[in-house]
């Protein structure tokens, strides 16, 4: 560093990023979405190649890359196979959400691959790895992933 | 096949604020200090690639705001939004095809200047997985929770990684966190998203690092001894954590494999000399080492209580105390190869380790190693 800067002053720019943006969530995630909200089912698309029931859904199965078209009721019941917990507050997690926060990835019966959500009803220590959980729908739905407002463990 | 080599490395010192030095000022500072380093002027460079993210930058087409610092002006310059080894794979892939000779690839970020949570928030699908909330440190606490599983591996297992990457440390003049701790310190530390710790978390940090690939035709035209660049792959797994098996990483065993098979290594165990990897969170550097063949599954965590992963052990994992010492991310996975090409050459100082004539670096692109780039560099072509 040249002298010439020495015991300059750090100016800063202080700004914000603040764009509104449309996420359209397709006709695949819309079907998904318009049944959480108005029939309270989970229900997936399958491959017609392989067989496989894909959660979350999405138009096109990555092992045949073939479009899935036909659509399956699958469990509100599945099986935790991985699960994370916030302690610190940390800046992405909704306000609505205090820590501790539990996320879970979720298998459910029906379905081949497992759906981030969160774990709910349960304190972090008595959440493991197999556990059974439920999916608890929202009281007021409006066609979003937080439709289903968590999955609880089985009793 | 054509060969290529890095005849030239330039790395700014890691911080976790630098607030006296813009983006273009760090890469202007990597870029003449991987010039001085190769003997060369930015006369001799033919084409550039930079290596940012915008998110991270906080504007668009942001690798085009650092072209002028990098030296670019009239030349050909391309970028790549990832983590710099991939960028240094696009400089290979130029340098082999016939079209350039000299090839410059600079990786940079600030982390400082952003909310981490945020941005690395916004990597996750908007329409199924963002508003949930997670961000790199939960989402890596999934993985550690799945591996752990698996393994039957114990926080004060990963916790070691931590002591010897920060120890490591010490004798780097370019990491961010230097330290002497103890495991204890490791499990006293906040816990952030359980099982990690603060101190099995990579920091925040600032940093530019250079590279520059030469032409076979010309990699001995300069001062410096080139390092061979032997083997080359990257692989993709599944994008959404739901489709892959998380307590492993099957992309990475596949780059691991194709790399060794181009490099022709038949038993990396005993082939390789230093390792330089992406241990953004602790337990990431024992799954790495153990999806690239170094180690048996769920097993690394024993020889590195053996001291085999040590500075002067076997083999040397991140003699320079890796991601955990200092994470500018983009530049971070650059920063291992530039670590590699120092050790191969003799170059590494106070961090030096004694036997190294193959090494590999290794970075990773998208959460929880969605994707990762794995390079073989060589004393001898």
């Amino acid at each position: 560093m040249a002298d010439v800067f020495k015991g300059v002053e750090p100016m800063v720019y202080n700004s914000k990023i603040s764009v509104p943006y449309s996420w359209w969530a397709g006709d695949t995630a819309s079907k998904f979405f318009i049944s959480l909200r108005d029939d309270q089912k989970i229900i997936a698309p399958r491959c017609g190649t392989c067989g496989k029931v894909f959660m979350p859904p999405r138009k096109i199965c990555p092992a045949c890359f073939t479009e899935n078209t036909e659509w399956v009721d699958i469990s509100n019941e599945g099986t935790v196979i991985s699960y994370s917990v916030a302690r610190r507050q940390l800046e992405s997690i909704p306000v609505d959400k205090k820590t501790p926060v539990i996320w879970g990835l979720i298998k459910l019966d029906g379905a081949d691959t497992a759906l981030m959500h969160y774990l709910g009803e349960v304190k972090p220590e008595g959440v493991t790895i197999g556990m059974r959980v439920k999916a608890v729908f929202a009281d007021s739905r409006t066609g979003t992933i937080r439709d289903i407002s968590h999955f609880k463990p089985v009793k | 096949m054509d060969k290529a080599a890095i005849i030239g490395v330039g790395m700014t010192k890691i911080e976790a604020n630098k607030q006296r030095e813009t983006f273009a000022d760090m890469a202007w500072e990597a870029v003449n200090k991987a010039l001085a380093d190769a003997g060369m002027t930015i006369d001799d460079i033919d084409n550039v690639i930079t290596t940012s993210s915008d998110f991270w930058d906080g504007r668009t087409i942001s690798c085009m705001a650092v072209a002028d610092a990098s030296g670019a002006a009239d030349k050909n310059t391309s970028c790549v939004e990832g983590d710099g080894t991939f960028g240094a794979f696009y400089g290979y892939t130029r340098a082999l095809s016939g079209s350039y000779k000299t090839t410059l690839v600079t990786g940079h970020s600030k982390g400082s200047q952003c909310v981490s949570s945020l941005i690395t928030n916004s990597s996750f699908d908007p329409i199924y997985e963002r508003g949930l909330g997670m961000d790199m440190i939960t989402a890596c606490a999934m993985q550690a929770n799945a591996y752990m599983d698996r393994t039957g591996l114990k926080p004060e297992d990963m916790a070691m990684v931590s002591v010897k990457n920060h120890g490591n440390a010490l004798k780097n003049p370019v990491a961010q966190l230097p330290m002497k701790i103890s495991v204890d310190d490791v499990m006293k530390s906040e816990m952030i998203a359980d099982p990690l710790r603060k101190l099995d978390c990579s920091p925040v940090s600032d940093g530019c690092c250079a590279v520059i690939i030469a032409h076979e035709s010309v990699a001995t035209k300069f001062k410096q001894q080139p390092v061979w660049i032997r083997g080359l792959s990257f692989c993709t797994d599944h994008f959404f954590f739901g489709d892959r098996d998380l307590a492993r990483s099957k992309s990475l065993a596949e780059a691991a494999k194709n790399a060794y098979s181009m490099a022709g290594i038949k038993d990396p165990k005993k082939e390789i000399d230093v390792v330089e990897l992406y241990d953004a969170f602790t337990y990431q550097e024992l799954l790495w080492l153990e999806e690239m063949g170094l180690a048996e599954y769920g097993k690394a965590a024993d020889l590195l209580k053996a001291g085999h992963f040590n500075m002067d052990g076997p083999l040397p994992v991140n003699p320079s105390g890796g991601l955990l010492a200092g994470h500018p991310v983009i530049a971070a996975g650059l920063y291992r190869i530039a670590e590699v090409v120092m050790q191969l050459r003799g170059d590494a100082g106070a961090h030096q380790v004694k036997k190294a004539k193959t090494g590999l670096a290794h970075g990773v692109n998208g959460l929880c190693g969605q994707s990762h780039c794995v390079w073989i560099l060589d004393k001898e072509r």
